[in-house]
């Protein structure tokens, strides 16, 4: 088998400060780390891979050539080759153009690496949190998806099996290949690095792509110009005013008097 | 295609029953707003099989026209023959612009509609309204976990698409007339739905948890302690005649069941009233709760985040405030 994991270097949004003075988002500092939905992902490919070692994990992220890190920490764990997609020209793209590239991108890549016979990614990014860009590239790509995966059950030949994460509950679904899963958050843990494949991955080569390295690609429809939604504004939201708070009492005491504030505002 | 219309569409998905998910109801009330600032009619697109009820809901809760796709093959949800129907109405059709909820069906299907269809699509919307300057819906959203709001624009492409939050807008009230219902025959071959549903593991069904529609929610989390601290809480909530939520940490404990999780991997709820006790308030539980009309935390740590939204807080040992709350509740009922 042959795997595809598509993954992002994302800012530590719990690491993520509010400037009291400006009231805008403090970014300086805050470190970069991978989308832990991407981490599953890989690890979803890595157990895959222990039942079947003939299989193959390929990484692919754009980003800036900063997102090199986030590569390295994938193939120190589980990933056999790592492809950075880089340029300028992709710069300021929505989901539906990043999407656009990374579909240009994996067909240049399968021109090297083979067909790909399953494709993951994590659910969403923490950073932009829309979880499109997996369900937009399986579309590009007229790939078959599943969203919101737990974990790979069994890469049967004829089909691959998910747990599903739905509103009511967890579904077992079945998809034929080639196809596209996207993953949240597992009940398992994720693998740390060897030290041998740490070492391994400090090395190893990592195989940029630029757009002129993809002749297919149509620079129209990535970047801002590719872009049909546009970033109006961006605010910090409002704080909430704070409440009431009630400490240093007895438990008996503040019980009274929340039930008393609760049903003068007419909740109960 | 025809010429675009100022129409605007709002997708209501169904349950297994027939009947409308919430969220599509509730999206009649801001696309009734939408509809007249920018001059069309408000259309509700229900897609499902057996849907009499849920067009009939959509029908008499604000809807100018009520569309309907009804066959076997759309009885269980699959992105495939759901992207086929929504793309080719809305070639048919041409609305400028279509809500979706943000539910997780409505994220899996939204990006490959709005993918095909070459247009924008916002996710998670918390808010919406038309941009006075260019005439476009506003899509405003969370991102960097909560951390800031972007507004967000479709300016040449149609329909401009959003998901929008469940639990954000209130259903509608019930309208005098009610609004026609077309069925549309639109038909996906079922061999060509590349995914299959080889097992629903449902919560067995004395346990089928409704925290959606639930006006008064008493959630636990990490400072619950144990399966045997959720009974209290449950006790809480039967006096109260509430739903019983929890955050993923004590879900992730095996403490209670998923379906009462809230929060960013769970449900997004927006009660009159919603307890929580021992819950620290991490930003992915207050993404799926803050919504709420009110909210009450009880926590032993004065500095944890829960406070931060909290319009009552109680400093202290749940185990002490609980009971005593339960008691005080008992005592003036």
């Amino acid at each position: 088998m042959n795997i595809l994991v598509c993954i992002k270097q994302v800012p530590d949004t719990t690491e993520i400060k509010i400037d009291p003075v400006t009231n805008t988002l403090i970014r300086d500092g805050v470190p970069s780390v991978l989308n832990p939905y991407d981490g599953y992902a890989l690890e979803s490919a890595a157990r895959i891979k222990d039942n079947a070692p003939e299989t193959r994990i390929v990484v692919l992220t754009m980003g800036p050539p900063q997102a090199e890190p986030a590569l390295r920490e994938c193939l120190s764990t589980a990933a056999d080759r790592a492809y950075l997609l880089t340029d300028r020209a992709f710069g300021g793209s929505d989901t539906l153009a990043t999407s656009y590239i990374l579909s240009a991108a994996v067909k240049q890549v399968e021109e090297l690496e083979g067909k790909f016979d399953m494709i993951f990614c994590g659910k969403q990014a923490i950073d932009g949190d829309t979880a499109q860009v997996g369900p937009e590239l399986a579309e590009h790509l007229g790939l078959p998806q599943v969203t919101y995966a737990l974990e790979v059950l069994e890469a049967a030949p004829e089909q691959l099996k998910l747990l599903r994460e739905t509103e009511e509950g967890r579904q077992v679904v079945g998809v034929t290949y080639p196809c596209l899963a996207t993953f949240t958050k597992p009940a398992f843990d994720l693998r740390f690095p060897s030290f041998r494949r740490r070492a391994a991955a400090r090395q190893a080569e990592i195989v940029r792509l630029g757009a002129g390295d993809i002749p297919r690609i149509d620079l129209t429809r990535s970047g801002l110009k590719g872009s049909p939604t546009k970033v109006k504004r961006t605010f910090v939201p409002p704080r909430k005013q704070s409440g009431i708070i009630i400490k240093d009492d007895t438990a008996e005491n503040a019980a009274a008097k929340l039930c008393e504030a609760l049903r003068s505002a007419r909740v109960i | 295609m025809e010429a675009r219309t100022k129409d605007l569409w709002v997708f209501v998905e169904t349950k297994e029953d027939g009947t409308a998910k919430n969220v599509g109801i509730e999206l009649l009330s801001p696309g009734r707003e939408l509809a007249d600032k920018q001059g069309g009619k408000l259309v509700a697109l229900v897609v499902g099989c057996g849907v009499e009820k849920a067009a009939k809901e959509a029908a008499c809760h604000g809807a100018d026209l009520v569309l309907t796709v009804d066959a076997p093959e759309f009885r269980e949800y699959s992105t495939d023959a759901y992207a086929a129907a929504l793309t080719e109405l809305l070639k048919k059709y041409a609305p400028t612009s279509l809500l979706i909820g943000a539910t997780p069906n409505g994220r899996d299907l939204g990006p490959r509609v709005s993918c095909r269809l070459n247009t924008g699509l916002t996710a998670d919307c918390t808010n919406l309204d038309v941009d006075a300057e260019t005439g476009c819906v506003c899509w405003t959203r969370p991102a960097f976990g909560g951390n800031l709001m972007a507004v967000i624009l479709c300016p040449d492409n149609r329909p401009q698409m959003g998901t929008v939050r469940p639990g954000v807008f209130k259903k509608p009230p019930v309208s005098e007339k009610e609004a026609e219902i077309i069925q549309e025959d639109f038909r996906f071959p079922a061999e060509k739905i590349r995914t299959r549903v080889l097992e629903n593991l449902r919560e067995a069904a004395g346990e089928l948890v409704n925290l959606e529609e639930a006006e008064i929610i008493v959630a636990g989390g990490r400072g619950v302690g144990s399966a045997e601290g959720f009974k209290l809480l449950q006790e809480l909530c039967d006096v109260l005649g509430g739903t019983l939520g929890a955050s993923r940490a004590a879900v992730d404990a095996g403490w209670v069941t998923h379906s009462h999780q809230v929060g960013q991997t769970g449900k997004t709820v927006g009660p009159k009233l919603y307890i929580a006790c021992g819950i620290s308030g991490a930003i992915q539980h207050l993404a799926g709760m803050t919504g709420s009309d009110r909210v009450v935390a009880i926590n032993k740590d004065a500095d944890a985040p829960i406070f931060g939204v909290a319009d009552y807080g109680i400093v202290g040992d749940l185990f002490d405030v609980v009971p005593a709350l339960i008691a005080e509740l008992k005592k003036q009922a």
